[in-house]
């Protein structure tokens, strides 16, 4: 039989160009431009899948991306939607959830047992007993899902592209072209998108055969495809809305971030199934579903068609089926023809019979549909004593719609229940967001020619700042077109309300009186709306039925939330790539050049060490030996660097820091500590005086832009007269340490390096192999040294004169583990990990810093004031015994106390220096004070036994990076 | 929020803004009772609340009067307005 028409005159295939494909293993062929589900009907395979929970066989239902039972399996992809997927040569296709074949599904035969698995039967049965919960839950998980991942994928890449317009038009049907193109002509700048590939919505499949819409066709059509002011994306779905009119709109080949200024929405409505006994057999499909399939794809599903109607649009399903050559057998209208009009004069005409006042009783066929029994409607059900059966093999549900208002929703807007319409329509909307056409209630074409103009010129007035509101509800249809009840009781049941999940109109009614009366606790409960179409063919039903149930009006009941997506968006186009700025020291190219192996430090990268990378341990090693024995080179340029200056330099300082900067001496540095409101430690560095009112600043890497950002609040809200110059990225520096530092770096500079005129912690201005520059005598590493500040582009070429000159002392480059180490042996903590987002200086004995009785106020001062008496923690130094694993104890391992956590690691190293495993561990308070040794709780179970030992470890009197140590203690 | 309103530099996306809280001025002389408040507590009753925003790419504070409830900023500051002393 030959399911493929002649030539439709809006129609999407190619005939000139077959495809092949297999379902199945079956071959078939098919046209380019059929969707996986036309390319199948028009081959006669009218079953397409097996339903979610009873594996019935279902068939096409929609064609309009929410046929939730047409789910195919590709080799590369589960659970393709085969109403609206293009076919591609070769596919090879299966069918997701079918055990066997859609003709022969073995899993069928759960629908024997339907009986004994009501609604919530999951919830209350396989709990208890517990121990075989395992079991159950095996079966169910095998049982229950639809396609398989395919885990060998291939990873795809999508790229994202931004857009920016006026006004973006959701839907370029006859309500959104007609909207756009008036937008245009008031010269916005619109974007216009649509899911399909082509333009037209319904005009071109409800429309189709209407002569007085053809002219009117063509030239929205053609003006909005060359509209200057129009930007056009078919195959385009607005998946959600976001703050500000900001829209990720989904293309097939990545998505677009759109921010507009307006949105107006055309997006037209969704047809809702009637719900009867075996409602879900192959072959009954809504209306424009089978009009789809006639106008988009030139395909008939069937040969004789009943029409289940209670509005215009079932006629006119009718006339259009008639026309494509499927016999139709009855129009079944569920109310009074009367109010049908011209379009039921016309069915009549073409001897069709009409009965009025009637239902769909029943489906009946074994595999597909293959009669219907219809009967009077009498209460909530028929009159059997008058029933007829008709023979046929399609039937059209044209019962009713509910707008696609769900990015309305998400937008914050408010739909009503409209009672001459039966249908939601919208009731408030949120600035800039616009409704017209059949989602508005507008269906005439003249209402929604007048509904888009309409709108297109309110959106106008909006975006020129000008308050108008429009009256909603002008263009606004005076009939229904959706019938309040299109649901018919049936003793036998299997009158499905929701395809995804199997739902039958009992479920609902049980599921109401076991107490789930409220329609998010009814959804929560029964899963309604929570298959593959989320409820775009079920709510509105479930809405209907909980709302009789509990004798409320369809607004009392109301409906469940609209989040994104509005539609299901594959991985790949939310997949981001790396898309954060790297920062790279001047140096970067040296370091490259010297195998350093970089990693990363908040925004920069820095060499971890130099060497071969399976040699790492030594080479790190070898670097710290290096320093403690010669001299070490390591370069500090992401250190965050900030001139500040002006009158009230010193007051900014002292405000923001805890030790007091005003009583610094002119070329003299001091150990800045800096914590919040509330005490705890957020930053240090170092704090140079250069002048009275001329101060340099140093920042740790990753908190450089954030001091920065603190410093200025001060200066705004406190009304300081400073300026700050954030230098981080213009400046390059250099730390030199070991003992061999002065040695090398004297001959190369005009400032004199001798005890008495540049002392430890002095900071002075000179020139350096002719550049200008700033030293700065820092511990550091706890080894004499300096940091030389300099130019970013007299970097490279001072570090290599330092590197020849350093030559005959056994310079080494060292990177950041080593400095780690370094520093961790000096028993200096990194802020952010020896602290954390509740240390304060008492914790880590830094009290010295923390000057309560001779500053007036620094930041935090009241806190840490009430907390130098009542610490809970302590950081402790502690070091393994000799002999002991190298790689045994890592950062955040625990210490444990009698089965109790009493602490954690914050950092741990080998320290050559020391010849033994050394660290810090936060300890609760009380068994810090205790002198109990360390128990380190390691990865495999082990307690390693530590002991515990004074900060620093290394030359505690701090004689090798000073011969006259200045106190900080002020 | 994805976009913010600011009265001086125009609507700037607000990835470019570090929100930094309501206006407080520290309660310098303050008990501890009110010092912890000041510390740990903010309001959350939807408002009218003068906010302090910081501009990153300028490196700029913008002082705004922003509608919690519908985002809208509904007047600038001038930061002369909102300074404080503390104390030396």
């Amino acid at each position: 039989m030959n399911y493929r028409l002649e030539p439709q005159p809006y129609e999407w295939i190619s005939r000139d160009k077959t495809i092949r494909f297999t379902f199945e293993g079956r071959e078939f062929q098919a046209f380019e431009g059929d969707s996986i589900s036309s390319g199948l009907l028009a081959n006669g395979q009218l079953i397409l899948g097996r339903s979610f929970k009873y594996h019935r066989p279902r068939g096409a239902l929609t064609l309009a991306n929410h046929d939730a039972n047409a789910l195919f399996q590709t080799e590369a992809e589960p659970n393709v939607r085969g109403d609206v997927v293009a076919l591609e040569p070769s596919m090879k296709l299966t069918a997701c959830n079918v055990n066997g074949t859609v003709a022969k599904d073995k899993d069928a035969k759960i629908e024997y047992v339907a009986r004994f698995l009501p609604v919530g039967f999951y919830y209350k049965t396989f709990h208890k007993p517990k121990k075989f919960f395992p079991f159950w839950e095996k079966m169910i998980r095998s049982k229950a899902g639809l396609g398989h991942v395919n885990t060998q994928w291939d990873a795809q890449r999508q790229s994202k592209s931004y857009a920016f317009c006026d006004l973006l038009v959701i839907g370029a049907g006859l309500s959104g072209m007609q909207s756009a193109l008036a937008a245009a002509d008031a010269q916005l700048n619109v974007v216009l998108v649509d899911e399909n590939p082509f333009i037209g919505g319904s005009l071109d499949y409800q429309l189709a055969h209407e002569p007085r819409v053809k002219a009117l066709r063509e030239s929205l059509k053609e003006s909005v495809s060359t509209h200057p002011n129009i930007r056009l994306y078919t195959s385009t779905l607005a998946v959600g809305w976001y703050t500000d009119h900001y829209l990720p709109l989904l293309t097939p080949h990545g998505m677009i971030k759109l921010r507009s200024r307006a949105v107006i929405h055309a997006t037209g409505v969704m047809e809702q199934p009637a719900v009867f006994r075996n409602n879900d057999l192959p072959g009954v499909m809504m209306a424009s579903g089978i009009q789809r399939l006639i106008s988009r794809y030139a395909v008939k599903p069937g040969q004789n068609a009943l029409v289940l109607t209670s509005n215009v649009e079932g006629y006119r399903a009718a006339l259009d089926m008639f026309e494509a050559g499927i016999a139709v057998v009855a129009v079944v209208d569920m109310e009074s023809i009367a109010q049908r009009g011209e379009w039921a004069e016309r069915v009549l005409a073409k001897g069709i019979r009409v009965l009025e006042k009637h239902g769909i009783y029943e489906a009946i066929g074994r595999q597909t549909l293959q009669r219907a029994i219809v009967a009077p409607l009498s209460g909530e059900s028929c009159d059997l004593s008058k029933k007829e059966i008709f023979d046929c093999d399609l039937i059209a549900m044209s019962v009713g719609w509910v707008p696609a208002a769900q990015l309305i929703y998400q937008a914050g807007g408010k739909l009503s229940y409209d009672d001459t319409l039966q249908q939601f329509v919208p009731e408030f909307l949120p600035k800039g967001i616009f409704v017209c056409g059949r989602l508005n209630g507008a269906f005439t074409v003249d209402q929604r020619i007048a509904d888009a103009k309409a709108v297109a010129q309110e959106a106008v007035a909006f975006l020129k700042g000008q308050k108008e509101s429009r009256d909603l509800t002008q263009y606004r249809d005076t009939t229904a077109h959706s019938h309040p009840w299109p649901i018919i009781e049936h003793p036998k049941g299997k009158n499905f309300i929701d395809f995804d999940e199997d739902l039958q109109l009992k479920d609902l009614k049980n599921a109401i009186l076991e107490g789930f009366d409220n329609i998010e606790l009814l959804k929560r409960f029964s899963t309604v709306g929570m298959g593959p179409s989320q409820g775009k063919h079920s709510n509105m039903n479930a809405i209907r039925v909980l709302a009789r149930s509990q004798g409320l009006g369809i607004n009392a009941t109301g409906s469940t939330t609209a989040r994104p997506f509005f539609h299901p968006v594959p991985i790949s186009a939310l997949a981001g790539r790396r898309f954060r700025p790297e920062r790279r020291s001047p140096l970067h190219a040296w370091h490259e050049a010297h195998q350093a192996k970089f990693m990363e430090a908040g925004v920069w990268l820095r060499p971890e060490y130099y060497g071969a990378s399976s040699a790492r341990l030594d080479c790190i090693q070898e670097e710290v030996e290096a320093v403690r024995s010669r001299l070490g080179i390591i370069d500090v340029s992401t250190l965050g660097k900030i001139e500040v200056m002006g009158p009230d330099a010193a007051r900014l300082l002292d405000l923001a820091y805890t030790m007091k900067m005003s009583t610094l001496k002119q070329g003299m540095t001091r150990y800045a500590l800096m914590v919040d409101d509330s005490g705890v430690i957020i930053d240090d560095g170092i704090v140079g005086r250069l002048a009275s009112d001329q101060f340099y600043v140093t920042a740790t890497t990753s908190h450089a832009d954030a001091t920065y950002k603190i410093l200025s609040k001060y200066v705004q809200f406190c009304g300081l007269n400073v300026r700050l110059v954030n230098r981080t990225g213009s400046l390059a520096a250099i730390n030199l340490a070991g003992s061999e530092s002065r040695k090398v770096l004297a001959p190369l500079t005009s400032i004199s390096l001798s005890e008495s005129n540049f002392p430890y912690l002095g900071m002075r201005e000179g020139l350096l192999c002719g550049y200008p520059v700033r030293l700065i005598r820092v511990g550091f590493v706890g080894e004499l040294g300096y940091e030389i500040h300099l130019p970013h582009n007299a970097a490279l070429e001072v570090w290599q004169r330092l590197m020849v000159a350093g030559q005959a002392v056994g310079i080494k480059p060292f990177g950041v583990e080593a400095q780690r180490i370094l520093r961790l042996e000096k028993g200096h903590i990194i802020i952010g990990q020896d602290t954390d987002g509740l240390t304060h200086p008492y914790e880590v004995g830094m009290s010295w810093a923390v000057p309560l009785n001779s500053k007036a106020w620094f930041t935090g001062k009241p806190s840490l004031a009430r907390l130098k008496s009542s610490c809970q923690r302590q950081l402790v130094g502690f070091k393994l015994a000799q002999g002991a694993p190298k790689n045994l104890v890592k950062e955040c391992h625990l210490v444990i106390d009698n089965n109790e956590m009493v602490g954690r690691v914050t950092s741990v190293a080998y320290s050559p220096t020391q010849q033994c495993v050394i660290g810090l561990v936060m300890l609760d308070q009380p068994y810090a004070d205790t002198s109990n040794p360390i128990h380190i709780r390691v990865d495999d179970g082990r307690l390693i036994r530590g002991e515990r030992c004074s900060l620093p470890f290394y030359d505690p009197e701090g004689i090798r990076q000073t011969s006259a140590v200045e106190e900080v203690l002020v | 929020m994805k976009l913010l309103d600011c009265p001086v530099i125009g609507k700037r996306p607000i990835s470019e803004f570090d929100y930094m809280g309501e206006i407080r001025i520290p309660p310098v002389d303050a008990d501890e009772k009110t010092w912890s408040e000041y510390v740990f507590n903010r309001k959350g009753a939807p408002c009218s609340l003068r906010e302090a925003w910081y501009h990153r790419p300028t490196g700029r504070w913008y002082v705004v009067v922003r509608n919690t409830v519908t985002d809208e900023i509904e007047a600038h500051v001038d930061i002369s307005e909102v300074q404080y002393e503390l104390p030396a």
